[in-house]
């Protein structure tokens, strides 16, 4: 009669010789099988005396468990061959680019608009808009700017034909963003005209505008912002503070130089042009022109209904299209309009 | 205003010098653009007489001159090339040692084997002009010996000014010196003149007729005028370095003058005038044929200077043609009138043209120095060209107030935000000229007639701001009470929006607002387009009513450069004529959005097959631009799109734009090989947002049958999904089309439509029978409706 140890070694090294699967379970059925060889000696017990049948059971129990345990470890094993196979048939070139299409992006100069809007709302600043078809008062007027007036001059103004063929009384393509501040101060003013008191009006105002000028540093359409600031107790030294914070943080330029000089503009008084100049780059040390600004004039006040003795406030306007170049070191102004993606995708 | 700095230092010389009194000028308001040299650094060169020329022995070109340079050494023997070398020229001469532009030294040298000690001079070679066509002559009278710099003033500089409109008191040479005075404390010294001698009786009456228009007409007979003098050397040069050209010393003097004081002036041809000098309205229609050649039509709001029998000047912008000075003019009338601003605002550019004359009286110009500048005029005139002056004829009628303006101090500080203090203001009007009273805390100042631009208190705290320096105010962080302001959960911010177009590929664009007139009749079908009345081009012309053009154009362009796809879009204003519109009456403004895909649905790329972009496509962008609100789609015929493959976008009923593809007739005349898939929506409609709002989950288990039914294939799925949505069982959840098969087992004009069907009810599990009895009745509900049948 044959070992039970020797056939469960007998057993472990078969399992051990097959890597397949399909074999491995032919093999188990030789030793566990019906006719297999544990099955053949416990069918050969029936002769043994009891006390043999007792060690000799006992013997080929071990021999069972032990190949059983072989069984299972060798399944184990070739399972994780075989996945090892499988997953080894499925590497990728991780290298290939992924599937689908690139993200587009904004224009530069809405990404400039964009951070100038926010940084304004931190300081509680709301965003206003107007018409781009805009009236002659609202325009120059209402911003102290009648009829003929030299300042006009500066603004070389786009009119339009009406239905007759004849230039349109009092319309035009708006020359900047100051009407804007026109409309919604003449709008707060009639929303507010039943409290004895005005909340202050904190705006600014982005947009399209237009002027008959078209070379390398012009564009007929251009961007402005421009910025309002109506209360009580509202002073140009506010207006100094306000801007060149704002500059600095736009610019992400804490030793940013800006400047104020006197200049002229009919809607503020006193006024100041705003020049800024960086301490590095390409540009270091050059003051460059970035902005108008001053005090609302109180003619301007008057002409949308506000008492100029109670309330005073400064206005401000800078080019969208100008502090976008400067940001992102644009050298031409005519790229914003050109709709060239190689240059417009550079701002995605 | 162009200005050599040293005639402003003739009138008033501060020790700040070169760029710092450029810097002092910019900031009191008076921007410096531009600061040149006259000359560039050189030294070395003096004033010398060539005394004799004799031929070089070895070549024919050059010259051998014997020059004297005035060192009291005797004459120098020079070399020299020039053609114009002759005896007795004055010239200059770089002695050897000097250093000429450009680091160019000059030593003694033998030239050909000729000795040569110094080199005559060209203006070119001192970087004086470009002229390099002979030695530079100097006038006969130039002392020998002086350095040239010194005697042509070439350490002069050049300063141009960028005035500001309310500054035209700076349109003078006596102004700048006045504001230089001011910022330094530099007492200034003014160029006067005494009442010239009369020696003849020759007078013109003055009438005023418009005397708001002219207040005040001053002018005088000059007769006996030599015309032909000419100008001095040293007001040429100064009418040069500002900018002016010499023409007659006449015209040179008036120039002048206007430049020192600011007045213009204009010389008549006495002898070409008939009778009274009327300042008046011209009549609608009268003509006259101008300085420049130009013949006006004039309007009734046009002020003219007319003798008795015609127009003889624009009063203020420009002289008739024929009554003007000329080299035979022996005897001449000399205007100096002050016309008010507003007499003469716009009324130049109406007729398109400016000169120094208009610009100067549309701004303003110093009604108390009219008649000085008129004595300075003849004074100079009898110095230059002779002659025999007139009396002083003058018509004045009320002249511009200057009424006192009330300044008070705390308001000083309410609107600059620091406490300057009277004191301080009292010394800075003292500065400006400004004569003051008090009144307890309040000045009363009365502006000078010189300044137009100072009328109200702001007008008067803008100078203390000025004067103080914009630089000395402080610059602090602003208080305000801090406002939260509202944040509308339903309204979508517009960033937001264009982020989305962003993040799916598109790229965002900024084109005109004003396009060719083709784009709107071919885009919007608009043929009377809203047109601009002075374009800058033809394919600017028109006002856009739509945002397509742009975007085709955009392709256009980008095909040329080789891209591909291409995925546009933009925001912007479109523009109709709608008599209700509002805010600006006439005009409807809406702002719209468009977004345009062209080319491949995919990059190229290895791991997708290539297809061109379709409908589908851009249908998908703009459903996912709207959710979480679904918008309709209805086919229709739309200017810009392809007939079949158009439809008109509804959301809760009310349209908000278009998509489709664009028409193949557009596509081929705007050079595309494609044909690009394009939407545009009221942007209005895209900045709503949705409140959400908690409906409860089921958690009993959903039931879903798939079921397929061939319709007509010309039966759209929005129909069959409507008839669907309105003759469902109630447990019917949801009905979608997964999908769409024609060809072989389905016949001929018919397609299969696949639908999935979720069936759930919240209370209870659904049973099998109540789910086929569901599907069995949408079924029956498609056949009679739709005729359709179950595919099988």
């Amino acid at each position: 009669m044959l070992n039970p140890e020797q056939i469960a070694q007998d057993a472990a090294a078969a399992f051990a010789a097959t890597d397949d699967p399909d074999a491995l379970e032919q093999i188990k059925a030789r030793y566990l099988g019906k006719s297999g060889r544990i099955t053949e000696l416990l069918k050969g017990m029936a002769a043994l005396s009891s006390e043999e049948k007792k060690t000799t059971g006992a013997a080929i129990n071990r021999a069972k468990t032990a190949i059983e345990a072989a069984l299972e470890r060798r399944r184990e094993a070739l399972r994780e061959q075989a996945l090892a196979a499988r997953l080894a048939g499925e590497s990728l070139d991780v290298s290939l680019p992924g599937r689908g299409e690139p993200r587009g992006g904004l224009h530069p100069v809405t990404r400039t608009q964009e951070r100038v809007e926010a940084l304004f709302r931190s300081i509680g600043f709301e965003v206003a808009d107007g018409p781009e078809i805009e009236g002659d008062f609202q325009n120059f007027a209402a911003l102290n700017m009648p009829k003929d007036h030299p300042a006009r001059s500066m603004h070389d103004t786009f009119y339009l034909l009406d239905e007759n063929g004849r230039v349109a009384e009092d319309i035009l393509l708006r020359t900047h963003t100051s009407p804007i501040q026109v409309r919604y101060m003449q709008a707060h003013v009639a929303r507010h005209a039943r409290l004895g008191t005005m909340p202050e009006i904190r705006i600014i105002a982005p947009g399209r505008v237009y002027r008959v000028d078209s070379d390398a540093t012009h564009s007929p359409v251009f961007h402005q912002v421009e910025g309002l600031w109506i209360g009580e107790q509202v002073s140009f030294a506010d207006l100094k503070g306000v801007v060149a914070e704002f500059l600095r943080r736009f610019f992400e330029s804490d030793d940013l130089q800006v400047r104020f000089r006197p200049s002229f503009f009919p809607f503020t008084e006193p006024s100041a042009e705003i020049d800024v100049a960086f301490m590095s780059g390409v540009l270091e040390g050059r003051w460059l022109e970035i902005a108008g600004c001053g005090m609302v004039h109180p003619n301007v006040l008057r002409h949308v209904g506000i008492d100029p003795e109670k309330y005073l406030g400064f206005a401000f306007g800078m080019g969208l299209d100008r502090l976008t170049m400067l940001r992102y070191g644009v050298n031409d102004l005519r790229l914003f309009f050109d709709g060239d993606l190689r240059f417009l995708r550079q701002f995605v | 205003m162009k200005f050599s700095e040293s005639w402003l230092r003739s009138f008033v010389d501060p020790a700040v010098k070169g760029g710092d009194l450029s810097h002092l000028l910019t900031m009191a308001g008076l921007e410096v653009e531009e600061e040149e040299s006259v000359a560039p650094a050189f030294d070395g060169v003096v004033v010398a007489e060539v005394l004799a020329v004799a031929r070089h022995p070895d070549a024919d070109r050059l010259k051998v001159c014997r020059v004297d340079t005035g060192d009291g050494q005797g004459p120098r023997q020079i070399v020299c090339g020039a053609p114009n070398a002759a005896a007795g020229l004055k010239v200059p001469c770089a002695l050897p040692g000097a250093r000429l532009p450009g680091g160019v030294a000059i030593e003694a040298a033998k030239v050909r084997g000729v000795e040569s000690a110094g080199m005559l001079c060209s203006a070119r070679e001192l970087g004086i002009s470009d002229d390099a066509s002979g030695l530079l002559a100097l006038p006969a009278a130039a002392p020998v010996g002086q350095d040239i710099r010194d005697y042509l003033d070439l350490d002069d500089r050049l300063l141009t000014l960028k005035l500001t409109p309310n500054r035209a008191d700076c349109l003078s040479l006596t102004g700048i010196a006045r504001e230089v005075s001011a910022l330094t404390g530099t007492p200034a010294s003014y160029p006067t003149a005494a009442a010239s001698p009369v020696s003849t009786e020759a007078c013109r009456r003055i009438v005023l007729d418009a005397p708001e228009a002219c207040p005040l007409y001053c002018g005088r007979v000059i007769a006996g005028v030599d015309a032909k003098a000419p100008t001095p050397d040293w007001m040429k040069r100064r009418l040069e370095r500002s900018g002016i050209r010499s023409i007659s010393a006449l015209v040179d003097i008036t120039n002048y003058v206007m430049l020192e004081c600011g007045q213009p002036l204009h010389a008549f041809d006495n002898r070409k005038l008939d009778g009274a000098i009327h300042a008046r309205l011209a009549r609608a229609g009268e003509k006259i044929v101008l300085l420049n050649e130009q013949t006006l039509e004039l309007a009734d709001d046009v002020l003219l200077i007319a003798d008795e029998r015609r127009p003889v000047a624009l009063a203020g912008i420009m002289g008739g043609k024929d009554s003007g000075i000329g080299l035979e003019t022996t005897e001449m009338f000399l205007e100096s009138a002050f016309f008010a601003p507003k007499a003469l605002a716009g009324r130049a550019r109406r007729y398109d043209f400016a000169s120094d004359a208009s610009h100067r009286f549309e701004r303003g110009v110093d009604f108390g120095a009219c008649r000085q500048a008129l004595e300075r005029a003849s004074h100079l005139i009898l110095e230059i060209c002779g002659g025999q002056a007139g009396p002083l004829c003058a018509a004045q009628a009320t002249l511009p107030a200057r009424a006192p303006i009330r300044l008070r101090l705390a308001r000083v500080d309410k609107v600059l935000g620091i406490a300057l203090g009277a004191p301080r203001i009292a010394e800075l009007f003292t500065r400006l000229g400004l004569v003051f009273t008090r009144d307890g805390d309040d000045f009363i100042v009365t502006p000078p007639s010189y300044r137009f631009d100072i009328e109200i208190e702001e007008d008067l705290i803008e100078e203390i701001a000025r004067l103080h320096g914009y630089d000395e105010i402080p610059a602090p962080p602003p208080k305000a009470r801090l406002l939260m302001p509202p944040q509308t959960e339903t309204a979508r911010p517009l960033w937001r929006v264009r982020q989305i177009l962003a993040d799916r590929g598109f790229q965002e664009v900024v084109n005109f607002a004003f396009v060719e007139e083709a784009w709107e009749a071919d885009f919007n079908a608009n043929n009377a387009p809203i047109r601009l009345a002075n374009p800058i081009a033809s394919q600017m012309s028109v006002m856009r009513s739509t945002l397509v053009g742009g975007l085709v154009a955009n392709v256009a362009t980008n095909l040329k450069r080789k891209q591909n796809p291409i995925r546009v879009f933009e925001t912007g204003r479109c523009f109709f004529r709608d008599p209700a519109g509002l805010p600006v009456k006439g005009f409807h403004q809406p702002w719209k959005l468009a977004a345009l895909a062209y080319g491949g649905a995919l990059p190229e790329q290895w791991g997708a097959p290539s297809r061109a972009v379709d409908f589908y496509d851009i249908k998908g962008e703009l459903e996912l631009l709207l959710a979480p609100f679904a918008a309709r789609f209805e086919k229709t015929a739309h200017p810009a799109l392809h007939p079949g493959r158009g439809a008109r976008v509804l959301v809760d009923g009310r349209e908000i734009g278009f998509i489709g593809e664009l028409h193949p007739r557009w596509a081929q005349k705007y050079e595309l090989p494609l044909a690009p898939a394009l939407f545009e929506l009221d942007l209005e409609a895209l900045k709503k947002a949705r409140l959400p709002r908690y409906a409860e989950v089921s958690r009993l288990p959903a039931a879903f049958r798939d079921l397929a039914v061939v319709v007509d294939q010309k039966l759209e799925l929005q129909a069959i999904l409507d008839g669907l949505a309105k003759n469902r069982p109630s447990i019917v959840q949801d009905i979608r089309l997964f999908d769409i098969y024609t060809g072989k087992g389905i016949g001929q004009g018919e397609k299969s439509l696949a639908f999935r069907i979720v069936m759930q009810d919240t209370q209870r599990t659904l049973q099998d029978t109540e789910v086929d009895a569901a599907v069995q009745q949408l079924v029956e509900y498609l056949r009679q409706a739709f005729a359709a049948r179950l595919r099988v």
